[in-house]
C-alpha cells in the first residue's frame, strides 16, 4: 500500500475514509498579469476541483489552461487571488516544499537523462529524507503499477526507453511521495496515437486504484472526454465558458465556441464515454494454457461452442486467439506470441474497441485487466448493440463552482473549503 | 653531442622540469575550472551575460601569451606568479566560455520538471545542471589543458619553471654545444605530456560521466 503515513503528514492532507486520497482544490478569483502585456493571462479564474476527480482543463493554445496549472504549484505565481488545497491556502507554503507534495507530469515525462530510471523515480523520497530501503521499496511497487517490470528498467537509463515508457516512468516519478494532487501538462502529447490510447487506459485504471485529484491540460478535446470526469473549457483569459461531464458537454455545448470545439460527430465522440469494462457482453470464452495437451483445450472448446481458444502465459495474459484447428497441428499448446492480436484494457472506450476490431481480422477483441491478465473478450454484435444504450458520464452530483466573476469567487469562499 | 646522450646526462633535471611544467599546468588548470565553472554559473542564465562572457574569452585568446606575461611580471616582478596567472587566465577563458555555452545548453523543460518536483535552485544546479553540462565542460577543460601546455613553455621566458627552460636556453645559444637539443627535447616533453594528459583527462570524462548521457 502506498505509505499513508507520509501522507497524512503532508502539508495538503490526502486518504480520506472513503478510499479517495485525494485532495480537493480551490481556485478563488485567481489573476497572472505580466507587465507589458495588457490583458491578463489568467482573468480571476474561480474553480471547485472536487476531491478524487480527472478534471481536464482545455481549450485552445494561449487560453490560459497551462497557466491556470502552474499556478496550482506555484510554478507561477499569481498576481492576485487565493488558491487551497483540502483548504491550506498555498501561497502561504515555501513553492519548493509545496511543490514535493504535488506530483507534477509533463510532456515526454521530463526525465533526466543522465540518471536511471529509479534515481529519477526516487528523487522526491530522497529530498523528503526517505532511508534507502524505504525509497526502493517505494521504486518498486510504482513501476510495477505503471507496468514496467522494476527488475527489468530500474537501472536503465531513460534514453533506452521507449516514448512511452520514458512517460510512464514520469508517472511514477510524480507519484513517487503519494501526493494527493497530480498536476499534468499535456502529459501524452509526444507520443504516437496507439501508445497514447494505452497511457491514457494505464493512467485511468492508475486512477482506480489510488483516487488523487488529477488536473490535466490538453488541447485534445477526444482525450479531455477519454479521461475527464469534468472537463472545463477555457476561452482567452483563462475565462470559464463550461464546465460539466463530457457527456453533458457533447450533449449540450454551452455556446458555438464549445460547439466548434467539440467539433463534427459529437455523437461517435460520445463513444468515448462508455469503457469496455462497463459492457455486459463479455464473453469468457476457451482459454489455453501454454504446455497443455492441445486435446484437451479442443474438448473444452467443444463442450461450450467455441470455434476458437484464447491462449495463455504463465501469467494469464493472453498471447494468441487460434482457431482450433489451427491448434490441433500441434501437440502440446506453445507460446507463439501473435503481435496482430487485437488486446484492449478494460478501461479502453467503445470508440478504441470498434477502431481495433475494424482494423482486425479477428471480428473482437481480446479484453485484460489488472496487470495485462485475461477478462474476456468482446465481439464487434456486443459493441453495436452498446452504441444504442444510453450514454452516461463519469460524475455524478451537482456540478462544482466555476467562472471568472464575483459571483463564483463568492460562492467559493463563502461555500468552500475555507 | 647526439640527443640521447644530452637526455641522459640531464635526466633529473630534465625529469624536475618536466614534473614543474606539468604541475604548473594541473594547478592552474584546475583553479581555472573552479573559476570558470562558478563564472558560468553566474553567467550563464541572461543573455547579455553570456554574450559578455564569449566577447572577453575571444578577445583574451587573442592577446600574445608573451604580452600578458610582461604585465603581470612588470606589476608584480615576480616570475612564478607571472607564469600561474597567465596560465591560469588562459585556461579561464576557454573553461569559461565551455561553462556558459553547457549550461545554457541544458534543456528548459528538464529544469522546470526540476522546479515541478520541488528541487531548490542549489539542487537544480548540482543534480540536474552541472552534471548536463560536465561533458561540454570537461571538453573545454581539456582544450584549455593542451592549450596551455604551450603557454607554459612560454612563461618561462620570465623565470617560470618548467620545460620552458630548456627551449628557450637552447634557442638563444643556437648553434652552440647541445642548444638544439636542449631546444628539441624541450618541445618534444611539452607535446608528449600534453598527450598524456589528454589521455588522462578522457579517462576522467569516462569514469565522471553517467552512462545515460555518454556520446
Amino acid at each position: 500500500m502506498p505509505d499513508h503515513q507520509t501522507a497524512s503528514a503532508g502539508l495538503l492532507g490526502g486518504h480520506r475514509p472513503d478510499g479517495v486520497s485525494g485532495a480537493a482544490i480551490d481556485l478563488v478569483g485567481v489573476t497572472k498579469s505580466y507587465p507589458g502585456q495588457g490583458a491578463a493571462a489568467v482573468d480571476r479564474i474561480s474553480l471547485q476541483i472536487p476531491a478524487g476527480e480527472i478534471v481536464m482543463l482545455v481549450g485552445p493554445s494561449g487560453c490560459g489552461k497551462t497557466t491556470t496549472l502552474k499556478m496550482i504549484n506555484r510554478l507561477i505565481e499569481p498576481t492576485s487571488g487565493t488558491i487551497t488545497i483540502d483548504g491550506r491556502d498555498v501561497l502561504s507554503l515555501d513553492g519548493d516544499e509545496l511543490r514535493r507534495q504535488i506530483g507534477y507530469v509533463i510532456q515526454a515525462g521530463g526525465l533526466f537523462p543522465h540518471m536511471t530510471v529509479a534515481t529519477n523515480v526516487g528523487i522526491v523520497p530522497g529530498m523528503l529524507g526517505w532511508d534507502k530501503k524505504r525509497t526502493a521499496e517505494r521504486t518498486e511497487q510504482l513501476l510495477e503499477l505503471v507496468g514496467l517490470d522494476p527488475a527489468r528498467y530500474r537501472d536503465r537509463y531513460p534514453g533506452e526507453l521507449s516514448g512511452g515508457q520514458q512517460q510512464r516512468v514520469g508517472v511514477a516519478r510524480a507519484l513517487a511521495a503519494d501526493p494527493p494532487v497530480l498536476l499534468m501538462d499535456e502529459p501524452f502529447g509526444a507520443v504516437d496515437p496507439i501508445t497514447r490510447q494505452r497511457l491514457q487506459d494505464e493512467l485511468l485504471r492508475i486512477q482506480d486504484e489510488l483516487h488523487k485529484t488529477i488536473v490535466c491540460v490538453t488541447h485534445d478535446f477526444d482525450e479531455a472526454v477519454k479521461l475527464g470526469d469534468r472537463i472545463v473549457v477555457l476561452g482567452e483569459g483563462a475565462r470559464v465558458v463550461q464546465y460539466d461531464t463530457p457527456a453533458e458537454v457533447l450533449a449540450h455545448p454551452a455556446d458555438s465556441f464549445v460547439g466548434d470545439f467539440v467539433g463534427s460527430g459529437a455523437a461517435l465522440k460520445a463513444l468515448t464515454l462508455t469503457r469496455v469494462g462497463d459492457l455486459d457482453g463479455l464473453q469468457r470464452t476457451t482459454t489455453a494454457r501454454v504446455g497443455e495437451a492441445v486435446a484437451d483445450v479442443v474438448a473444452r472448446a467443444h463442450a461450450v461452442g467455441d470455434a476458437a481458444a484464447v491462449v495463455l502465459d504463465g501469467r494469464g495474459r493472453p498471447q494468441r486467439w487460434p482457431w482450433l484447428r489451427q491448434l490441433q497441428a500441434e501437440g502440446d499448446v506453445v507460446l507463439d506470441r501473435d503481435e496482430d492480436m487485437p488486446v484492449l484494457d478494460l478501461r479502453a472506450t467503445l470508440n478504441d474497441a470498434l477502431d481495433s476490431m475494424l482494423g482486425s481480422s479477428y471480428g473482437g477483441v481480446v479484453v485484460t485487466g489488472r496487470r495485462e491478465a485475461y477478462e474476456g473478450v468482446l465481439f464487434l454484435q456486443t459493441a453495436i448493440d452498446a452504441v444504442a444504450s444510453t450514454r452516461r458520464g463519469h460524475a455524478d452530483g451537482p456540478t462544482p463552482v466555476a467562472g471568472n466573476d464575483e459571483d463564483a469567487a463568492r460562492a467559493l469562499a463563502g461555500g468552500g473549503a475555507s | 653531442m647526439d640527443l640521447w646522450s644530452f637526455v641522459a646526462e640531464r635526466r633529473e633535471q630534465i625529469a624536475f622540469q618536466a614534473f614543474q611544467h606539468v604541475s604548473l599546468v594541473v594547478q592552474s588548470v584546475l583553479l581555472a575550472t573552479v573559476l570558470g565553472v562558478a563564472l558560468g554559473v553566474v553567467s550563464h542564465r541572461r543573455a547579455w551575460a553570456r554574450g559578455l562572457a564569449s566577447t572577453i574569452s575571444s578577445i583574451g585568446l587573442t592577446l600574445p601569451a608573451l604580452a600578458v606575461i610582461a604585465v603581470v611580471y612588470g606589476a608584480t616582478g615576480q616570475g612564478v606568479t607571472a607564469a600561474v596567472a597567465a596560465v591560469t587566465l588562459y585556461a579561464l577563458l576557454v573553461v569559461w566560455r565551455n561553462a556558459v555555452v553547457g549550461l545554457a545548453g541544458v534543456d528548459g523543460q528538464l529544469l522546470e520538471a526540476a522546479r515541478g518536483l520541488g528541487m531548490s535552485s542549489t539542487r537544480r544546479l548540482l543534480r540536474v545542471q552541472l552534471p548536463l553540462a560536465w561533458p561540454v565542460i570537461l571538453s573545454g577543460v581539456r582544450v584549455s589543458t593542451q592549450m596551455v601546455m604551450g603557454i607554459a613553455a612560454i612563461a618561462a621566458y620570465v623565470t617560470g619553471p618548467g620545460l620552458g627552460g630548456l627551449i628557450f636556453t637552447g634557442l638563444t645559444r643556437l648553434g652552440g654545444a647541445g642548444a638544439l637539443e636542449s631546444a628539441l627535447t624541450g618541445t618534444v616533453l611539452v607535446v608528449v605530456l600534453a598527450l598524456v594528459l589528454d589521455l588522462l583527462l578522457v579517462l576522467l570524462g569516462r569514469a565522471t560521466t553517467p552512462r545515460g548521457i555518454r556520446a
